[in-house]
Parts: structure tokens; C-alpha cells; sequence
């Protein structure tokens, strides 16, 4: 059932927003007061939706055109000027092409980059493998320092950016492109290191990020239906973890079923199995990408067909209870 | 300039290799040839009065910045930030052992006066490049001085800050490529030759000078010239000598990472130290 913490923060208005759009709305809405605030693009402003922005402040928003290293090694340049840089670009790009310059222009003397990329994950759809970022989460948790991040909806994006920009340091937050219903209400207050608890259950754990958040609580409430109920988390906060939410949740019900829009390699799974099996191992379950690329297709027939869908994570809660 | 500070100049650029000797030497790691090819520029950039710095105020706003992009030459940085007062002198016998702020490559939030973190080429002219940005939306009047190896400008990114740093008319951007046509596997223009470099630079939308990188009248003239144009960025292109000051390390590919032993160390100071009196 769902838990009476999350019943005063879950939206009762039928709205579908973007991600990446709730978070052009938000970092504009910061940088009226904010001045610090300065925005970064590698020509992909309209769809990161850093161009709501850069309409605004022209000024304080750079374009580096196709060259995503230039950009971050840029942005941690500003940040040594008092700036705090939002850098975005498609998550396949940001992490993969210019992972060394986050690392050394960016982790390494710990300055207060904002990256913020859009396009996570295979719910990208038709534009296929080489732009569908499944390593993205993997690669930035084994950066040392950073801060990662993955809104569920728009509610949570905001909240998530309003606390990145108090907060000095890098951050990766990882956004898709799709509409996505909003889950939230504006009453939901957003702390690093702490994940939500939606529905309250004894059968299983089951923890979702990102994306996958509202089709986890779809297949959450059926079960409910069916008579099953779980423990359902949202766990925006990849790094740092929620281990206490996570420990106490796994205490309770002896197995964890972890979804994301990800390779299950280095991703929420990989970090939840890695805090169970030092601290309390239980048994785990991750879906999401079984180590294969990506592929052309529809948003949700893309996730249904590579395993963790709504029916997937039915049927997995089933199998295992 | 005036023979009295050009005395005080060559004075500096020899202590400041001597300290690159005693360090590397007991270091028993280290780059000696890309630190002594820019210890000349080094000791004209902290020590001519050109740059507004303070090394009792190593972050004061508006202070010149420089970035040193070729990190592996950091010898020559922290010998002029030790011969400037940022850092006290016992740092030098520490350079890359555990627990010492003078890392194998610069650490800026472990040593006072280092600008930025450096050591995977080809990101520091990127760096250079948000600094500006940033500096320019503040209105300071603070320059951005950028040295980049020859070999390291193998790297793209070089090539993407470059566009950037025309595409945004950065007036405040002074690179320097230390030009000393040597890199780990050979000669430059053996293992991937960019010249003509200067033609390239040009093409990318920067004013270039041409100078040699010891001759501190060439150094000073160019400097001048960088800090008055403000259309945009430029390239000082400081022809050098990999290794110079030391005769035996001078145009030696082999001494890029390879350090004195004690008698070599001595053979190098006591040339350095002669040269001097001369």
C-alpha cells in the first residue's frame, strides 16, 4: 500500500513532461536570481533543452559546438571562476566521449561542474545503440567524487537541480527524453544520499531509478492488486546511496529486485548488490540491459523486449516471493 | 630591457634549473627536459613583473592565471612557486613521494598558486578557455596564460579550444607552445609531425608570434604584444631547446623522463651555476 509519507507528495494531476524539459525550466528559473549560473552546449541545446536558457540568458550560455572534451574541460575552467556550469550534452556523449576530462578537469580538483545529460538509457527509442547511453551511471559512479543523480520525473528533476546548485561539488544527472507522467507534487523535498519510500509491502524489495520509475510503480500497484504487496523505493540517488533506506528495506523482506533503465553492470543494481553483500547479502535481482547494446525501436516496446517492463517486473517479484 | 633585469632574469631561470636538477634528482622520477625547455619563460612570467600576482594572496581575484597544460613538466612550476615564496623550500625534496603536496603533476588544491590541475593532455587550452569565459562575464582584466607542449598539440582537444577560444574572440588568452620538437619516442616530426604549426594557428583564427624561448627580449616583446591585443587569442610559438641549460641533456630525446643521478645533478648545477658567471 502506498505509504502515508508518499501519499502527501504524489501527484494527483494526469501530466506527462520530460525530463530534460523540466530541467531547462528549472536551471532558467534558477538563473533569474542566481547569476552565476551559466549554461553549456555541444549543438544539441534544443533537445538537452538548455536552449530555454540560452533564449533567456544569452550571455551567460556557451555553445562549444561538436566537441564535447573542449566543453567539459571549458566548464571546469569556469568553475574556477566562481561560475557554476551546467554542461549538457546526450549522456552517451558526455560520459564516454569526454569521460577523461571529467575525471581530470573535473573530479580530480573536485570543482562545481553541473553535468547534466540527457538521452539516458535505451528509452531513447528510434535513434538506437550509438546514442542510447547504458554505461553512463557505470562509468561516473567510478569516478571518484561525483555525485550521480537520476530524476524519475519532472517533480524530482527540479528538486534534484535546485539541490545540485546549493551544493559544491560535481554532480552527473542522468535525464531522458521521453514524456514521462509526473509522479510528484511540488511538496517533495529532494536531499542527496536519500531515496523515497512509495509503497510499503513484506513480499519483496523492489528499487527503481530514473526512468523506470513509473513503470515500476505501475507493475507495483498490480501486484498490490494481485494480493503482493512490496516495498517499492525510488532511489534518485545513485551516489551516494540510501543505505539505510535499502538495509532496513532487504532486513524486511529477504530479497531486493533492482530496476533501470541500464546496463546491469555498474549501475543502481550493481550499487545496491555492492552495499548488500558487504553490510546484510540478500538475495538481488537486477533487470535492466543484460550487457547487450541498445537497438532502434519504440520507447516502451524497447524496454519490454530487453526484459524489464512492466510484465517483467511482475513476473520477477512473482518468481522469487 | 635593461641589462640589470635581464641579469636578474637569466639569475632566476638558472636557480629555478637548479632546483629542477635537486628535485628530479631525488625524486628519482620526473621530467627534466620539457621543465628546463620553459624555465626561462617561467622565470620571465613570475619574476618580470609582467603578471599581477601576489604569493601571499595566491587566489586574489582578478590575478593573472597560468595554466600549465604539459603537467608532466610541473618541476619548473614548483621551482618558480618555491623561488617566488608560494611554497616553502623543504617542498622541494618531497617532489612525488607519498604524502607530498608536489605531486608527480600539479595538484592546484594542494599547492598555492597552482591555477588548475593538470596531467592528461591536451585539456588545459579547454580550461583556459571556461576561464576566460568566466573572467570575461566578471569584466576582469586578468589574462590566461596557457603552455602547451608541441607534442601535446597531437591532442584534438587542443584543436576544439582553439576554435573556441577564436569562435569567442577570447582577447584574454595568451597560449605559449614550448616548441622544443622532442617528445617521448622521438622527434616530434618523426613520430606525428604538426608543422607548420604556426600556419595552423593562424588558420584557427589566432594572432601568432614567433619567438625563441631564451632569449627574454624576444619573451618580453611578444608578452607586450599578447596583453595589448585584446581581438582575440594568441599563440606565442617559443622555439626551444628540450633540456636547455644542461649541456648533456640538451636535444636528447632520452632525458624527457629520465632523471640525474648525483653526478650528474652536480655536473648540471655546477653548469648552470658557471654559465652564470660568465
Amino acid at each position: 500500500m502506498i505509504t502515508d509519507f508518499a501519499k502527501k507528495i504524489l501527484s494527483t494531476e494526469a501530466k506527462k513532461v520530460a525530463t530534460r524539459t523540466a530541467y531547462g525550466d528549472t536551471i532558467t528559473a534558477l538563473g533569474e536570481t542566481n547569476k552565476n549560473i551559466v549554461a553549456l552546449d555541444c549543438d544539441l541545446s534544443k533537445s538537452t533543452m538548455t536552449a530555454t536558457f540560452a533564449k533567456k540568458f544569452p550571455d551567460r550560455f556557451f555553445n562549444f559546438g561538436i566537441a564535447e572534451a573542449d566543453m567539459m574541460s571549458a566548464a571546469a575552467g569556469l568553475a574556477t571562476t566562481g561560475k557554476i556550469p551546467f554542461a549538457s550534452t546526450f549522456a552517451v556523449f558526455a560520459t564516454k566521449r569526454a569521460a577523461d576530462q571529467i575525471s581530470s578537469s573535473i573530479a580530480y580538483p573536485h570543482l562545481n561542474v553541473k553535468i547534466c545529460a540527457t538521452h539516458a538509457g535505451i528509452s531513447v527509442g528510434e535513434d538506437g545503440a550509438t546514442h542510447q547511453a547504458i554505461e553512463d551511471v557505470a562509468i561516473m559512479r567510478a569516478i571518484p567524487g561525483i555525485v550521480v543523480l537520476s530524476p524519475c520525473d519532472a517533480t524530482e528533476t527540479k528538486k534534484v537541480i535546485e539541490t545540485v546548485v546549493e551544493y559544491n561539488g560535481p554532480c552527473y544527472v542522468r535525464l531522458t527524453r521521453t514524456n514521462i507522467p509526473v509522479l510528484f507534487n511540488d511538496s517533495y523535498n529532494f536531499k542527496i544520499g536519500k531515496g523515497i519510500k512509495i509503497m510499503e509491502g513484506t513480499k519483496a524489495t523492489l528499487i527503481s531509478t530514473g526512468f523506470m520509475t513509473h513503470i515500476a510503480f505501475e507493475a507495483a500497484k498490480k501486484l498490490e492488486e494481485q494480493g503482493i504487496e512490496v516495498d517499492f523505493i525510488n532511489m534518485a540517488s545513485i551516489k551516494p546511496i540510501d543505505e539505510e533506506l535499502i538495509i532496513e528495506s532487504a532486513k524486511k523482506t529477504k530479497v531486493v529486485i533492482t530496476v533501470e533503465d541500464h546496463n546491469v553492470i555498474g549501475g543502481l543494481g550493481s550499487a545496491v548488490c555492492e552495499l548488500l553483500s558487504e553490510k546484510l547479502p540478500t538475495k538481488v535481482i537486477r533487470l535492466g540491459v543484460q550487457d547487450k547494446f541498445g537497438a532502434s525501436g519504440e520507447t516502451y516496446e524497447l524496454i519490454n523486449a530487453y526484459g524489464f517492463g512492466e510484465e517483467s517486473i511482475i513476473n520477477t517479484v512473482k518468481s522469487v516471493i | 630591457m635593461d641589462s640589470l633585469k635581464k641579469e636578474m632574469l637569466q639569475k632566476k631561470a638558472a636557480e629555478i634549473r637548479v632546483d629542477i636538477m635537486e628535485m628530479l634528482c631525488e625524486a628519482g622520477s620526473g621530467h627534466p627536459g620539457g621543465s628546463l625547455s620553459i624555465a626561462d619563460i617561467f622565470a620571465y612570467l613570475y619574476f618580470s613583473g609582467e603578471l599581477k600576482l601576489d604569493p601571499k594572496n595566491p587566489l586574489m581575484k582578478d590575478r593573472d592565471r597560468v595554466i600549465l597544460s604539459k603537467g608532466h613538466a610541473c618541476p619548473v612550476l614548483y621551482s618558480t612557486l618555491i623561488e617566488k615564496g608560494y611554497i616553502d623550500r623543504f617542498n622541494l625534496k618531497t617532489l612525488r613521494k607519498f604524502g607530498s603536496i608536489l605531486q608527480g603533476h600539479p595538484d592546484m588544491k594542494k599547492v598555492p598558486g597552482v591555477d588548475m590541475s593538470t596531467g592528461s593532455l591536451g585539456q588545459g587550452l579547454s580550461v583556459g578557455v571556461g576561464m576566460a569565459l568566466g573572467l570575461r562575464l566578471d569584466n576582469s582584466p586578468a589574462n590566461i596564460f596557457v603552455i602547451i607542449g608541441d607534442g601535446e598539440s597531437e591532442e584534438g582537444q587542443i584543436w576544439e579550444a582553439a576554435m573556441a577560444a577564436a569562435h569567442y574572440k577570447l582577447g584574454n588568452i595568451i597560449g605559449i607552445l614550448d616548441k622544443n620538437g622532442l617528445q617521448i619516442d622521438g622527434f616530434t616530426k618523426d613520430i606525428m609531425n604538426s608543422e607548420p604549426i604556426a600556419d595552423k594557428w593562424r588558420a584557427f583564427g589566432w594572432k601568432v608570434i614567433e619567438i625563441s624561448a631564451h632569449n627574454f627580449d624576444e619573451i618580453e616583446n611578444a608578452i607586450g604584444k599578447a596583453k595589448e591585443f585584446k581581438d582575440g587569442p594568441v599563440m606565442i610559438i617559443a622555439n626551444s631547446v628540450k633540456g636547455k641549460g644542461v649541456s648533456f641533456m640538451e636535444n636528447q630525446c632520452g632525458w624527457h623522463g629520465k632523471t640525474p643521478n648525483p653526478e650528474e645533478r652536480d655536473k648540471a648545477i655546477s653548469e648552470l651555476t658557471g654559465a652564470l658567471k660568465k
